[in-house]
């Protein structure tokens, strides 16, 4: 793509938040025809970035040309307008409405006034097919599932006739299968002249889509370069701006306590524990300062075995055992009562309380076990909440500060906090890095080994392999809601065996 | 992540994913609707059962011309719940338009003034309020309940009593007779009445605006994401449903020839409850006009089988219309829920 003239070209980037400058003269070009990864911790600033082009946020400086001409972009609407399309990060359609609706909404086949539906149903038959889906466009988006609402978003971006489409995390919520239909759909775009802005933390994903890439940290411009000028190992310095040792320390801290573990009592025990529908009945046992790692594909119930743990939906088979004694795990508070602890998944609508401070998102969980009438001390809340802040990095470290403002990666960190304080036995975390970077999810797991060193039984749930192979003692895979084997994690098990057991649903 | 070596075993190819969805429950959004129209018939056969007289066609007929001016005010509540919203003022609105109509006439201004002067003042009332909820993101409940005591104020100050209409317009209306069979005949308003509902399920289904108000209702911030005009849509919204409380008010006036400024006390609650019963739900972005429609036969069918009973106090009515509400709520949450 010789040097032609950028598409999009911003500069000098400035953007204040009470207390932040979270843009600090960016400087930022997009090609036609180009795939464009975005690359950052969380809090870099590539979410602020994206949200100036979409016109949610307004610049407090610098300039944005499109096509070479200068452009104000005053919202969501005008950024449509001039030919920015976003399909953001957590899906952003109406599930009340129909697959065909969320796709024209707002730009509606019309006749008199009148929208065809006819035509309208026609159109989106005709665009999915073009993603190689085949859906039943009348039908509600939430009877679909989150892969395919994405797939829908993306559907709804570029049937606007788009120049630049940003695409924030798409890959998040697919599985392999998706991910490769959503890369060949972009690449029939990038043919078809129109700039992809990328966004993913899975950095295999970015070296085999883009072509080009741009670097911020911590709301500053480091560094654009060729894709193929750069290897990963640079890459992920570059956006942490400190050497891999951390990431490698890890690994260490989990081999050494992966043998400490094996003469633990065991703390919880599942017998034929399930739920209709849900999870198939499965047998789990789970020991004092033992990690047990949830393996398996998107959708293969891993989430549901272990919110029957928490009593977050209720069991309707099987028992469960903790120190010996057989237990009801009917509700959340039964289970917290027990000293087990919950960190969902879904941080933003389960978890997070965005308008409540950042200390008050912490001391909520301990707040609630001790009971609303003893509220906990002021000075001992500020003590709790800085210790906390310290031991797990967040950042920024302001106890006032909404959680609201703070990146994915660290409300996660607040959300984790929360739960640590109230000193749980057993620990159940799901998906705690996905959709943060490296550097904080280096932090979050070896903040699980150093947990579990000190005597705490953590379920870990994870859709990366990797990540699940390097914190387990053991490990427990799932297929198609069913709980088909469990691996003690030695040296000889690795990605490509559990792959194939959740490939062939049998053990070999 | 490595290359995962994924088996067609394992996940499937797209359409087999696609298809696992497809046969699933397609018309959730409907059970609701269907429920109140099997009470509505349900009530209507027992009525033809139980009293000899209830065959009269004069019975349906009535049903519509005694809820017309519910059925106007409900309809434009329902676009306000669609949205997630709820709109108080609307009974506060007729009482100051039925009083504002009747004064005015009263100083003889000329009827083809009055009429659209009031409608104008309703839809404005609405607008404003829509206008606070939007721009200083106060509650709908707060603001509408602002606009309540406003309106109810201003009637109350132009004049606590009833006033009588001698207007020849309004009496004609309110004396005209609509033929429509052999003994069976309407008034004017509840054929007004059934053509804002008809209006009103067209905007719903076929127009850009009507479409807006599902998708606000269904999430607001991916609304505004999605480049639809929340802030004018909701707005419009409020706007409509002050021009619909003022044409209830008209209809009010019509019917009564009078003008009171304890007309339609409370009926914002009638609306809001004939809307859950048709299957409109509270939390915004599902229902149908129709269901509001079914909503308010449904409470005016209750009402109509009392009278013919007759030894029954009119207590129980309400009574009834609570545990529809409470059982109708009930439903609702079971059937999202299971759609989830």
């Amino acid at each position: 793509m010789g040097e032609q003239s950028p598409v999009l070209e911003m500069t000098g980037i400035r953007k204040v938040f009470p207390g932040v400058v979270a843009l600090d003269g960016v400087d930022f070009r997009m090609f036609p025809g180009e795939v464009h990864a975005l690359m950052g911790e969380n809090g870099a600033g590539k979410s602020t970035l994206i949200k100036t082009l979409t016109g949610v946020y307004e610049i407090d400086g610098g300039e944005i040309t499109l096509g070479g001409k200068p452009v104000r972009i005053s919202g969501p609407l005008q950024a449509q307008q001039a030919g920015i399309s976003t399909v953001y990060q957590e899906v952003n359609l109406c599930t009340n409405l129909s697959i065909a609706e969320n796709i024209f909404i707002g730009r509606e086949p019309r006749r008199f006034g009148k929208i065809q539906w006819g035509r309208m149903r026609r159109r989106a038959a005709e665009l999915l097919a073009r993603l190689d889906l085949d859906l039943d466009v009348s039908a509600p988006l939430s009877t679909y599932s989150l892969a395919i609402q994405q797939m829908v978003a993306i559907a709804r971006a570029i049937d606007v006739d788009a120049r630049v489409l940003i695409l924030d995390e798409p890959t998040s919520s697919l599985d392999t299968a998706e991910v490769e239909q959503l890369f060949r759909v972009m690449r029939r775009l990038k043919e078809s002249g129109v700039a992809i802005l990328f966004v993913s933390h899975f950095l295999d994903q970015i070296y085999e889509i883009s072509d080009r890439l741009t670097i911020l940290r911590n709301g500053q411009l480091i560094s654009e370069h060729r894709v193929e000028e750069l290897s990963q190992v640079q890459l992920v310095e570059k956006m942490i701006g400190k050497e891999l040792a951390a990431l490698e320390d890890v690994e260490d801290k989990a081999q050494s306590n992966r043998e400490r573990a094996a003469g633990a009592k065991p703390l919880l025990e599942a017998e034929g524990l399930g739920r209709t529908g849900a999870i198939a009945p499965y047998n789990l046992t789970i020991h004092e300062g033992e990690v047990v790692g949830l393996a398996g594909l998107l959708g293969s119930g891993r989430t549901e075995l272990a919110r029957l743990l928490f009593g977050a939906d209720k069991a309707d088979q099987g028992e469960v055992r903790v120190d010996g004694k057989k237990v009801s795990l009917r509700d959340p508070q039964a289970a917290m009562k027990h000293r087990i602890a919950f960190s969902s998944e879904n941080r933003r609508t389960e978890g997070i309380i965005g308008d409540l401070s950042v200390r008050e998102n912490i001391i909520l969980a301990l707040q609630a076990s001790r009971g609303w009438a003893r509220p906990i001390p002021r000075k001992k809340q500020d003590e709790i909440v800085d210790k906390y802040i310290k031991a797990l990095q967040i950042r920024p470290a302001d106890p006032e500060r909404p959680v609201r403002n703070l990146s994915g990666g660290n409300q996660q960190k607040v959300l984790l906090a929360r739960w640590l304080i109230t000193e749980p036995r057993l620990l159940i975390i799901d998906e705690p890095t996905r959709g943060i970077d490296v550097g904080a999810k280096a932090e979050i797991q070896k903040l699980v080994a150093e947990l579990s060193t000190g005597g705490m039984a953590v379920l870990f749930v994870s859709a990366e392999l990797e990540e699940v192979l390097r914190l387990s003692h053991k490990i427990a895979v799932l297929r198609d809601r069913r709980l088909v084997e469990e691996l003690e994690n030695s040296a000889d098990v690795d990605a490509d065996r559990i792959m194939q057991t959740i490939a062939s649903g049998a053990s070999s | 992540m490595t290359t995962m070596q994924t088996s067609p075993v394992v996940k499937g190819d797209g359409p087999q994913l696609n298809k696992r969805h497809r046969s699933f429950r397609p018309n959730t959004k409907h059970v609701p609707i269907l429920a109140t129209l099997g009470l509505l018939v349900a009530m209507y056969v027992s009525g033809l059962a139980n009293y000899p007289r209830f065959d009269n066609p004069m019975v349906v007929v009535n049903l519509f011309r005694d809820n017309a001016v519910l059925l106007v005010v409900a309809v434009g509540m329902t676009f306000v719940i669609l949205t997630g919203g709820i709109d108080l003022s609307v009974g506060a609105v007729i009482s100051l338009t039925t009083v504002l109509t009747a004064t005015l006439l009263k100083a003889d201004w000329p009827p083809l003034v009055v009429l659209p002067a009031v409608l104008v003042l309703g839809a404005l009332i609405g607008a404003g309020q829509g206008a606070v909820i939007h721009y200083f993101k106060v509650e709908p409940f707060i603001a509408t309940l602002a606009g309540l005591f406003l309106a109810r104020g201003l009637a109350l100050f132009i004049n606590e009593d009833s006033i009588p209409i001698r207007n020849d317009m309004w009496r004609e209306l309110s004396d005209f007779r609509i033929p429509l069979a052999d003994g069976v005949s309407t008034k004017p308003i509840a054929i007004v009445a059934l053509l804002t509902l008809l209006i009103a399920a067209v905007v719903l289904a076929w127009t850009r605006f009507g479409r807006n108000v599902y998708a606000i209702g269904g999430n607001a911030d991916s609304a505004l994401l999605m480049g639809l005009p929340v802030g004018r849509t909701k707005i419009a919204v409020y706007t409509l449903s002050g021009f619909c409380a003022a044409l209830g008010g008209v209809l009010f006036s019509i019917n009564s020839t009078s003008g009171w400024a304890g007309q339609g006390n409370g009926i914002e609650l009638d609306a809001i409850a004939a809307c859950v019963i048709g299957g409109v739900l509270l939390t915004g972005g599902s229902g149908f006009v129709w269901g509001t429609l079914l909503g308010v036969l449904v409470t005016g069918l209750i009402r109509t089988l009392i009278n013919f009973q007759g030894d029954l106090n009119v207590a129980w009515s309400q009574i009834i219309v609570g545990v529809l509400l409470f059982s109708f709520i009930v439903m609702q949450r079971l059937v999202t829920r299971k759609a989830r």
